[in-house]
């Protein structure tokens, strides 16, 4: 790579872009590449993985993974960082489902019990998300920190709330809506949507695409239309690119990024819910792992922790790396928690990447 | 001809510095004015006050025959005042058409009005138009800014002030950090303005400079006016002399 940088003087930045454009090209394309790699590997040692169903299973398991780690996308795109996800998302998840149990309890009819839930959990994600913006964006502070605050006062009231436990006793229609199937294909009779047919033999009935996964591609399709086709995502790329330029171009750039950490907060919040749904409980714990692995998919996706780089394409294959690893690692009989150790050297390497490219290009 | 900017009698105090003391100059249009100085001569504060940064102590401004108000730089933008910085304000990750729109981007409704996307066709479109118009040769307008030259961001940065209507254009010391090419190149363009009837205030500290581009020269020396001149008339001595403050001025 050195001599390939040294054959491209920085002043011919034009005729840059057109030499380098293999190692550019390489360093957009590396997060797909491990991905195959990681499929093969996989489909070669553990007997089982190579099928629908264990793909199903994947994309169903990192849904929450995928759905905070848009959030967080915007956020790193415009140049900021959002470290509070993981324990938002546990607070959102042990809010909501206390609140749904109560009010189960009490009688209620479930549609309504649902539908208060989910305010109350979305709810605090937006408060936080706001407190983490005007912190950030009208007292200055930086937001490694004012996010790593945050992270903590989520933790204490998610502990508080919950007393520590999961908070189970769920109405039916949580269960049904994280574990639930958008079709099912029932023998002798016609498919049927989210729900099988009354009486029928559930070992025959085949379910198609679980209802986390609808939820999680049709966030991570408005969020890909959000970044790439609206003034909201130009300006959180310019954002990102640089602060003072879209300042001056009259962007109300401290509104903005109020807005960017209202909607990260509000995401991770919906993660929250989404594992309530499929764990038919909240936990405080639920997103503990998540403030690495939000921004490692973020990072492996080819966004820049500079700010100004990075789309949802590339966190959609950083969150399935993520996911891919841990299922692989557990069909293969290897404790999972290599994930973490994994995910942590990759994001490394990630960042190193950034950074190379970086230097070829920006001169 | 009637000018389109009036500097009459400009003060800028900082506590007990007078860093701008009683300077008035005109522009008129189809003309570029250099104004010249040694450092610290006052020239960049007489700038912010003219684009709305600072607020004159004394005096007032008058630009297309209306009195400039309380000034904030918004206000003179929206006037038509535009003023080029050295660190450009373009956001080096987007394209050309993106930088020229940023802020205010076009776009459609789409699903019934429900939504609005960019229509970045239209960008891209306007963008080429006035780049055109000024002369400018961007082989692709798709690439990020970080990937232009120093000469073709600067021209980026004039095509926007252009394309939003600028009747005034400031521009400090826009060659420095250039090629000597791309340094033509933008002085070039300066002209280009000029003949289109946008007038241009350069700064620079290069003589050669200011006697390519401008038509009259404004020479300041510590806050003051020390002199005015038609460039053609006058020598690169001369101006010399007025920014230093030489007793008196020998052919």
């Amino acid at each position: 790579m050195s001599a390939l940088s040294k054959n491209h003087a920085p002043a011919q930045a034009t005729e840059d872009s057109v030499s380098s454009a293999p190692v550019r090209l390489l360093g957009r394309l590396w997060a797909w590449l491990f991905l195959a790699i990681l499929v093969l590997i996989f489909s070669a040692l553990a007997p089982g993985f190579f099928s629908v169903r264990s793909f199903q299973n994947i994309g169903t398991n990192a849904s929450e993974t995928l759905i905070v780690a848009l959030g967080q996308t915007f956020v790193i795109i415009a140049g900021g960082i959002d470290l509070s996800v993981g324990f938002v998302l546990g607070l959102s998840s042990v809010v909501a489902a206390v609140v749904m149990r109560s009010l189960n309890e009490s009688g209620y009819p479930q549609g309504l019990v649902l539908i208060i839930g989910l305010v109350a959990g979305l709810g605090c994600g937006f408060i936080f998300g706001a407190f983490n913006g005007l912190l950030i964006s009208r007292l200055k502070a930086p937001p490694f920190i004012a996010t790593l605050g945050t992270l903590g006062i989520a933790q204490c009231f998610a502990f508080l709330l919950s007393a520590g436990q999961t908070v189970g006793r769920q109405p039916d229609i949580v269960r049904v809506l994280g574990n639930n199937y958008l079709i099912f294909f029932n023998p002798d009779q016609s498919p049927t949507l989210f729900q099988p047919p009354p009486g029928a033999d559930l070992r025959n009935v085949l379910g198609v695409v679980t209802l986390p996964l609808v939820m999680m591609i049709l966030v991570a399709v408005i969020a890909h239309f959000v970044l790439s086709a609206t003034r909201f995502g130009q300006h959180t790329y310019a954002l990102g690119g640089n602060r003072e330029a879209t300042k001056r171009a009259g962007v109300n750039v401290d509104r903005h990024t109020l807005k960017l950490y209202i909607v990260c907060g509000m995401l991770a919040a919906l993660g929250g819910l989404v594992w309530t749904m499929r764990f038919n409980s909240g936990s405080p714990i639920a997103g503990e792992a998540l403030m690495l692995n939000s921004v490692a998919a973020v990072v492996i996706g080819g966004a820049s922790l500079f700010g100004g780089e990075g789309n949802v394409l590339g966190t959609v294959v950083g969150s399935m790396i993520m996911a891919v690893l841990y299922t692989g690692l557990v069909m293969l009989n290897v404790p999972p928690f290599w994930q973490f150790g994994a995910v942590g050297a990759i994001i490394i390497i990630a960042v190193l990447v950034d950074q190379a490219q970086s230097g070829l290009i920006r001169t | 001809m009637e000018p389109i900017l009036v500097v009459d009698n400009l003060v800028k105090r900082f506590g007990g510095l007078t860093a701008v003391n009683r300077v008035s100059l005109e522009v008129y249009p189809h003309e570029v004015l250099g104004l010249v100085g040694d450092n610290g001569a006052g020239k960049s504060t007489l700038i912010k006050m003219i684009s709305g940064v600072y607020r004159p102590d004394d005096g007032r401004i008058v630009f297309a025959g209306q009195n400039m108000e309380v000034g904030s730089p918004m206000e003179a933008r929206d006037r038509g005042i535009e003023t080029i910085y050295q660190d450009l304000a373009l956001a080096e990750n987007l394209d050309v058409g993106s930088n020229i729109f940023l802020g205010r981007e076009p776009v459609q409704p789409v699903l019934a009005g429900l939504v609005s996307v960019l229509d970045r066709r239209y960008m891209h479109v306007e963008s080429k138009k006035v780049l055109d118009r000024l002369d400018i040769h961007i082989p692709n307008l798709n690439v990020q800014i970080r990937n232009l030259s120093g000469g073709q961001r600067q021209a980026v940065a004039i095509a926007r002030a252009i394309y939003w209507d600028a009747k005034l254009m400031i521009m400090d010391e826009p060659t420095a950090a250039l090629g000597v090419t791309e340094q033509r190149k933008v002085l070039s363009l300066v002209k280009t303005l000029r003949d289109q009837g946008v007038p241009v205030i350069i700064i620079s500290h290069n003589m050669q400079d200011v006697f390519a581009v401008a038509d009259r020269i404004v020479v300041m020396r510590r806050g003051i006016k020390a002199g005015e001149c038609l460039a053609k008339e006058s020598t690169v001595d001369e101006i010399v002399s007025l920014m230093v403050g030489a007793e008196t001025v020998e052919k």
